[in-house]
């Protein structure tokens, strides 16, 4: 049942990068506006699930080759990681830290651990996300 | 800092193992993996003079402080014993793998299991936070599980495997129960504040139910009566996991905790009183049936039930030092504990060398059923020499460690006569006997084990292989510990001084240094009462084994037929059957009865709840003003909502249904919560799309055609759902019980550096909900896809079959 919609596609084609971006802008403002690893992490997938929808599935894993299960898995070590991380360094279980550093571009910023545990928060959630809907789009 | 790592390095090594394997998939692995327990064992050595000087060695990693629960290790004279039992015989039961396992089995997810298992098990006898050390303990459960069923393909491992896993961890939740009761009483976790603190809370109405449930889960896992029944069972192992995890190691944690817990509950009478009658009784049953056997292997085991349960029965005797205070009495108590950890060194010793010799005969034979042996002393002269030092050790004869640790159980079991504590009365003159009766038993099956293996007439016809002696490699475990056996004989007090000692200052804290908690164990001791004993011992087994085929039929007369195994069958089966027809009356398979369930349940509850607390106040002064806004929202949802019902096609009940998604975030908006609104947003979009994906799949959209009853009951309880929702909502807006937390996230940017409360709540102040959350989204998602890609494949197979 393959659908030949040439304004969906010829859209989508500029609207997936302003819902990819918007989804890692989401992301990285998390921590003092709206946004957040878990948004960030859902914007992402319904990007790729719109993705999905207007291409075919070979397409997709041509431009994008990814296991989405290894995707959210790796968000799920990630999230956890960042939990023991901080036993290594003497403090308790899943505490935090931030520092301001000095980078090329951006100049003064803070740099958090937060980040990290957010970003496998959000690779968890893009990861579950698309590899539900797939797999029940394949079931067909 | 040294002896988390200790635990960890077997984890670790668990997880290269598969890799290493990859590289060298041949048996070779095996000595990447003995470099392990070999170091540790080393190093661990290097401690025991500090530990003998009355040292302790604590270090804590801060895991859930608020809650508790931190990673505490404590290494003291108690723990030192076991550690070095799991790491010594770790080795060398290693070593034994190398040559004992043929290249054809799967070599790495052996030694992965058996890693995994040492690490959990040096984290059961070093952990000093009973949290952290009951997931450790249930951790050997599941390896125990996994290196039982290594042989999967049979199916009485799966079932050695089941038994062992369902009675062990069952056990384990009793004790966490009792753990739990432990610190809702004295406020702590940890075992050392807990034993400060005890004399406190004897009183308080939870320590007897503590001191069961701790119980229950050492005489479960310490396979005591009745509870020994997966013992046998287990024994569909490999033999090194027999020797290793179900004789020398994972059996001896129940002894373990109950010695830990000696400070805590000895000295009453309930832990007096069950110790000590379980394990006599479990002395006595166990070397009764070990007789019986046919199959050497299922003798040993039986053999280990009995001998656990001397070891607890000591331990009961012993606790009794903990009953009164000091007095001339308390330290002659304290001897049959001493002469437990004793006989439990001594166990691991010659029960280990016998586990192999079996393994080796297995190995080397093709079976190890005594009818089929015999006559193998001067085929297999080093695995005879063996054999006879484990089993004579076995039966308290000298010179093996045997014989003195034995002189001291009887020493210690005529004492109990003398008890004065705790009103023993009669029981005082049976615990002699039983004890004596259970020797006797064990004399008798050791005699079998040599004699009837390695005497007698060789059948080489009943045999699979021809008999000839095992490889060197095969036999140096084995000698080693025989040479242990012999050598603890000549020089006891070697262990006594550097190993039993600070053990026993860790069981009676307060009576550390004081003499005669460590005697000098002498090998002769002048004609008295225990060598009385035990000459009995020789004389009455030596006729009893002579005249053994006379006095067989009573194994087999109606009342011994009776059996806990079938009981723990058929009341799986029941179970299992009582289940599936509870199971089948109320999953129908129709998503309406499950609504209704659910909800009936919610009004009940819910409803319930809020009637027979009569929290019915609702006050509405302190709400602000409704805008026309939320006005408009409220209304276009209300429509929504009631057009759902009339709705003819799927498609528009979806769209409807987005409808209500969509103002729900609008109203976020209007609450100023562009958080909540982006998230409501994106997830109804989401749906949505799974919806369309789901359409292919769905029946056809069709009115139900149901009765009027059905359909009066289906209206009432959903016009109750939503009185009570109301009402609910309603309740808590007007009744404040709690101060708000709200100020706490408002300081958000101080506490957790980040402005938006909403991601400093989820990736700071509940941090931990967030990752479980991850953990449990990742694994939905894997079981959507497991599910579906299971079912596809069944689809295959049927269209391959038609």
């Amino acid at each position: 049942m393959k659908v030949n919609d040439v304004i969906l596609q010829t859209v989508s084609k500029i609207v997936v990068f302003i819902i990819l971006t918007f989804g890692v802008e989401l992301f990285l403002s998390g921590h003092n506006n709206p946004g957040g690893g878990f948004i960030g992490g859902l914007v992402l997938s319904s990007g790729f699930v719109l993705l999905y929808l207007v291409n075919d599935m070979e397409t997709v894993h041509f431009g994008i080759p990814f296991d989405f299960k290894k995707v959210a898995a790796f968000g799920v070590l990630l999230a956890v990681g960042t939990g023991v991380g901080s036993l290594l360094f003497g403090s308790e279980f899943l505490t935090q830290t931030a520092g301001h550093f000095n980078l090329p571009v951006f100049g003064e910023t803070e740099l958090s651990t937060v980040t990290l545990f957010e970003a496998g928060v959000a690779l968890t959630v893009v990861g579950v996300v698309v590899t539900i809907i797939l797999s029940i789009s394949e079931d067909v | 800092m040294f002896i988390p790592i200790v635990i960890l390095a077997p984890f670790m090594a668990a997880l290269l193992v598969p890799f290493i394997y990859r590289h060298i998939p041949n048996r070779n692995i095996g000595w990447f993996v003995i470099i392990i327990p070999l170091t540790l064992f080393l190093i661990m050595v290097s401690f025991i003079p500090a530990i003998s000087k009355g040292k302790t060695f604590i270090h804590t990693i801060k895991w859930i402080d608020t809650a508790g629960i931190n990673f505490t290790t404590y290494l003291d004279g108690l723990s030192m014993i076991f550690v070095l039992l799991i790491t010594g015989i770790g080795a060398l039961v290693v070593l034994y793998s190398i040559y004992y396992l043929s290249e054809r089995e799967a070599l790495g997810r052996f030694y992965a299991y058996l890693l995994l298992f040492m690490g959990s098990m040096l984290g059961v006898v070093l952990s000093d936070n009973l949290m952290v050390l009951y997931v450790f303990w249930e951790l050997t459960s599941i390896s125990s599980f996994l290196l039982i069923a290594f042989w999967y393909h049979r199916k009485k491992s799966r079932y050695g495997a089941q038994k062992s896993l369902l009675i062990t961890v069952s056990g384990g939740i009793a004790m966490l129960a009792g753990f739990i009761m432990l610190y809702v009483m004295t406020n702590t976790f940890s075992v050392r504040e807990i034993i400060a603190t005890i004399s406190d809370y004897t009183g308080n109405s939870l320590f007897v139910p503590a001191m069961v449930l701790v119980l229950l889960g050492a005489f479960t896992k310490s396979a005591q009566f009745p509870f020994h029944i997966w013992l046998p069972d287990a024994m569909e192992a490999p033999t090194p996991v027999s020797a290793y995890l179900h004789s020398a190691t994972m059996v001896k944690a129940g002894i373990y905790i109950v010695a830990r817990f000696t400070p805590v509950f000895g000295g009453e009478s309930i832990w007096f009183y069950a110790v000590t009658c379980v394990g006599i009784i479990t002395l006595f049953w166990g070397s009764f049936n070990a007789v019986r056997q046919k199959d050497l292997k299922a003798l040993l085991a039986y053999s280990t039930v009995s001998q656990l349960g001397l070891i607890m029965s000591l331990l009961g005797l012993g606790s009794v030092a903990h009953a009164n205070d000091y007095n001339v009495n308390t330290i002659l108590y304290t001897q049959a504990t001493f002469a437990a950890l004793f006989h439990l060194i001594n166990h691991a010793t010659f029960k280990g060398a016998l586990f192999m010799v079996v393994g080796i005969l297995d190995h080397q034979l093709g079976t190890r059923d005594i009818r089929r042996l015999g006559g193998l002393m001067a085929l297999m002269p080093i695995t005879f020499t063996v054999a006879m030092i484990g089993s004579f050790s076995m039966a308290g004869l000298p010179p093996f460690n045997g014989f003195l640790s034995k002189e001291m159980f009887f020493e210690a079991m005529l004492f109990a006569r003398h008890f004065d504590e705790l009103s023993i009365g009669a029981l005082a003159t049976l615990i002699p006997v039983i004890a004596w009766i259970a020797s006797v038993f064990t004399f008798v099956y050791s005699m079998i084990i040599v004699f009837q293996t390695f005497f007698g007439a060789h059948q080489p016809a009943r045999l699979d292989r021809e008999a000839h002696e095992a490889p060197i490699g095969m036999l140096v475990s084995p000698i080693v510990l025989v040479c242990f056996v012999v050598g603890i004989f000549f020089f006891p007090n070697v262990i006594g001084k550097w190993i039993l000692q600070p053990a026993m200052a860790s069981i009676y804290p307060a009576l550390e240094g004081a003499p005669g908690l460590v005697p000098r164990i002498a090998a002769w001791h002048g004609f008295n009462a225990t060598l009385a004993l035990t000459v009995g011992v020789v004389v009455v087994g030596a006729l009893l084994y002579r005249y053994l085929q006379y006095w067989r039929g009573i194994y087999t007369a109606s009342p011994l037929n009776w059996n806990l195994d079938t009981l723990y069958t058929n009341t799986l089966a029941k179970l299992g059957s009582g289940s599936e027809a509870l199971t089948n009356r109320y999953m129908t398979g129709y998503l309406k009865d499950y609504f209704v369930y659910i909800f009936s349940f919610f009004i009940v509850l819910i409803g319930g709840g809020l009637l027979w607390l009569g929290s019915f106040h609702i006050d509405t002064s302190k709400d602000s003003v409704i805008t026309v806004n939320e006005y408009i929202i409220i209304f276009v949802m209300m429509i929504a909502a009631c057009a759902i019902l009339f709705a003819k096609a799927r498609t528009t009940a979806i769209l409807l249904n987005g409808v209500l998604g969509y103002s729900i975030a609008f109203l976020f908006v209007i609450f100023r919560a562009p958080d909540l609104a982006l998230t409501q947003i994106i997830v109804e979009t989401v749906t949505t799309t799974l919806f369309l994906l789901v359409f292919y799949f769905l029946p056809e959209w069709k009115r139900e055609s149901s009765a009027v009853v059905t359909k009066l009951v289906n209206g009432i309880i959903s016009v109750a759902v939503g009185v009570v929702v109301t009402v609910l909502a309603l309740a808590v807006q007007g009744n404040k019980m709690f101060d708000s937390i709200s100020l706490y996230f408002e300081d958000s940017y101080n506490l957790a550096g980040g402005k938006n409360i909403v991601n400093t709540i989820l990736g700071d102040f509940r941090a931990f909900d967030t990752m479980l959350e991850v953990v449990v989204l990742f694994i939905a998602g894997l079981a959507v896809f497991s599910i579906i890609k299971l079912k596809s494949r069944k689809e295959e197979k049927d269209v391959e079959s038609e």
